[in-house]
């Protein structure tokens, strides 16, 4: 039998319903991959192997009477930052230790609605804060590729690291993720998956542990475009608990995907042409547009003039989001407590040993900047900013533009303790370039596939949509991902 | 604006994070690189317009005013360090 960890979701899904195999097999087939593989990768924080199988054998019920959800049998990992009933829940933190939720996070229960069976919990950059999956309390999670003749380890990109390397290395058939800054689209271009962030307000927020609620929004991570549309159509959805949500129909994503581009205008920010570019990524980035070309679709140069103000008014609203939503690891409600003299000392003891040394220094900024006398030089300025940001967007999509192409990331895979990123906290948030004006504007953005550096490294390309308008990103994502001649598994070492 | 010692310690007790007086230092300097990244937002003049406040046009919704969920103190207390009675247990505040 062929190895059934090598299928895609759509493939599997196929399989499943023709009764080639079971989802129980499938499941088992998982289940030993990551046995196998995660003392190397540690893309699992937990793997909840006895409730997967108990999953599997529930559809198998299904499957043998022809019935079953859209993700029937189909086993998945699910990034530890969502909420699992009863199951580890931790965001990769210290402070939330032991912490087993009462409740189901909506998108995860849409994904058991729809028959998704659970491998596990995956493992993330602490509260979703970082862009290389280096500051996780359960320690760093390995890139399944490796630069060609070198042995030596890879940073996966981050937050959601553990569901991308889960992802391509086989070890689920696709993963839950979140993306506040890049945080999807950053480490699915550097392990050669597809991620997409969602329009804000598309994924329900309930049951995600927060980071900037006004920037988190959850997607997939897949093998392919296809797939990405399969799971994020289980995933969608208004939901009530969160009052961000917005009340519009799903539609079937999946059904997108082969439309092409034809007749499409796709724009070419100048602005992202940063100084710093590797020649490879500019290569890569016209190719890409030599493809969406030859498919019928109109290229135009465009301006998006606020575009390097978008990282720094990040920082500042992410991280005065972070300070306040974080507020709530108090040693008293769930987690880590450190006992102190007193109450205060309980707090602060508590929050100093809990907390890494990342979150720590993001809570610290996000402080200072809503503290008295700076929130108005600081935090409404952001926000203003993020005003002229949007419209930017706005203006382009109201030129005319369906959809705008730029570089995923500004380099390949990174070494893990990279020591240029590591003493200059600047340098890594300078990973999202690309992505954070997409969260800053509330807007759709896939990151594909598109190449290799010239070290056999992935490099990816983002699409960015109109709001509420993802079946554009799909149709362009699967023209690039079709004229790939390039194969993006991993060749394994572990 | 650059940050002093003493800020980083009223920060620290602001965010109730112990910084210890070793930690000072390396705070102090992490900090100020990132207010410094950050500063170039001072290029810009933002005069007129108006700061964000839903990135999808939007009006929060409304619902009845009604007890619609709860009742499971149990299950709140569930995860809690320290409880009794379904109460969560901190250290005595008032002497």
């Amino acid at each position: 039998m062929t190895d059934l960890t090598k299928l895609s979701l759509a493939a599997a899904r196929k399989g499943l319903t023709e009764k080639s195999f079971t989802s129980s097999e499938l499941t088992r087939a998982y289940l030993d991959a990551i046995e196998k593989a995660n003392s190397s990768l540690n893309a699992y924080v937990a793997v909840t192997g006895e409730q997967a199988l108990a999953m599997a054998k529930t559809s198998d019920e299904k499957l043998a009477k022809g019935q079953g959800g859209a993700l029937e049998g189909i086993p998945l990992g699910i990034k530890d930052l969502f909420a699992t009933k009863g199951v580890h829940t931790q965001a990769a933190s210290h402070i939330l230790d032991g912490f087993k939720p009462e409740y189901e996070s909506s998108v995860t229960a849409n994904l058991w609605r729809d028959g998704a069976v659970m491998l596990g919990k995956l493992n993330m950059d602490e509260f979703a804060m970082g862009s290389s999956n280096e500051t996780s309390y359960y320690g760093n999670v390995i890139n399944p590729f490796r630069a060609e003749g070198s042995n030596a380890d890879l940073a996966p990109g981050g937050s959601s690291g553990g569901s991308a390397v889960a992802v391509s290395a086989w070890l689920c058939v696709g993963a839950t993720a979140t993306d506040t800054g890049g945080s999807i689209r950053q480490p699915a271009a550097l392990t050669g998956t597809v991620g997409i962030k969602p329009t804000y307000g598309r994924c329900s927020r309930w049951g995600i542990v927060a980071f900037a609620s006004s920037l988190d929004q959850a997607g997939p991570i897949a093998r392919t475009v296809e797939d990405a549309a399969l799971m994020i159509t289980s995933m969608a959805g208004f939901d009530v608990k969160d009052s961000t949500s917005v009340n519009i129909a799903v539609p079937d994503f999946a059904a997108a995907v082969e439309r092409g581009v034809k007749g499409l205008t796709i724009g070419v920010p100048r602005e992202y042409r940063i100084e710093s570019m590797p020649a490879e990524i500019e290569k890569l980035w016209s190719q890409g547009l030599d493809w969406l070309r030859a498919e019928g679709a109109i290229v135009r140069d465009i301006s998006l003039p606020h575009t390097k103000y978008a990282l720094p008014a990040y920082y500042i609203v992410a991280l005065a989001e972070a300070s306040s939503n974080l507020a709530r690891y108090d040693g008293v409600k769930y987690g880590l407590r450190v006992t102190g003299k007193d109450i205060t000392d309980m707090y602060e003891l508590t929050r100093a040993a809990g907390f890494g040394r990342e979150v720590k220094r993001r809570i610290m900024i996000g402080t200072y900047v809503l503290s008295a006398g700076y929130f108005d030089a600081y935090y409404v300025k952001a926000q203003k900013v993020r005003t002229l940001i949007k419209k930017d967007f706005d203006d382009a999509f109201h030129a005319g533009v369906d959809a705008i192409l730029t570089p995923a990331t500004p380099s390949a895979a990174f070494g893990i303790g990279d020591e240029a990123l590591a003493t200059d906290p600047v340098a890594m948030y300078l990973q999202d370039v690309f992505t954070v004006t997409v969260n800053m504007a509330g807007l759709p953005g896939i990151a594909v596939p598109a190449g290799k550096d010239g070290k056999g490294l992935p490099l990816g390309l983002q699409l960015i949509g109109k709001p509420f308008d993802e079946e554009t990103l799909f149709a362009a994502a699967r023209v690039i991902e079709r004229s790939v001649d390039i194969d993006f598994s991993p060749k394994p070492w572990w | 604006m650059s940050v002093d010692a003493k800020t980083v310690k009223r920060i620290g007790r602001l965010a109730r994070i112990r910084i210890e007086e070793h930690e000072v230092a390396a705070y102090q300097q992490e900090l100020n690189a990132i207010l410094g990244f950050v500063e170039q937002l001072g290029e810009l003049d933002v005069a007129g317009v108006e700061p964000i406040t839903s990135v999808m046009p939007m009006t929060l919704r409304l619902r009845d005013d009604v007890v619609s969920d709860g009742s499971y103190p149990e299950q709140i207390v569930a995860n809690a360090p320290l409880s009794e009675d379904n109460f969560f247990m901190v250290p005595k505040m008032i002497e």
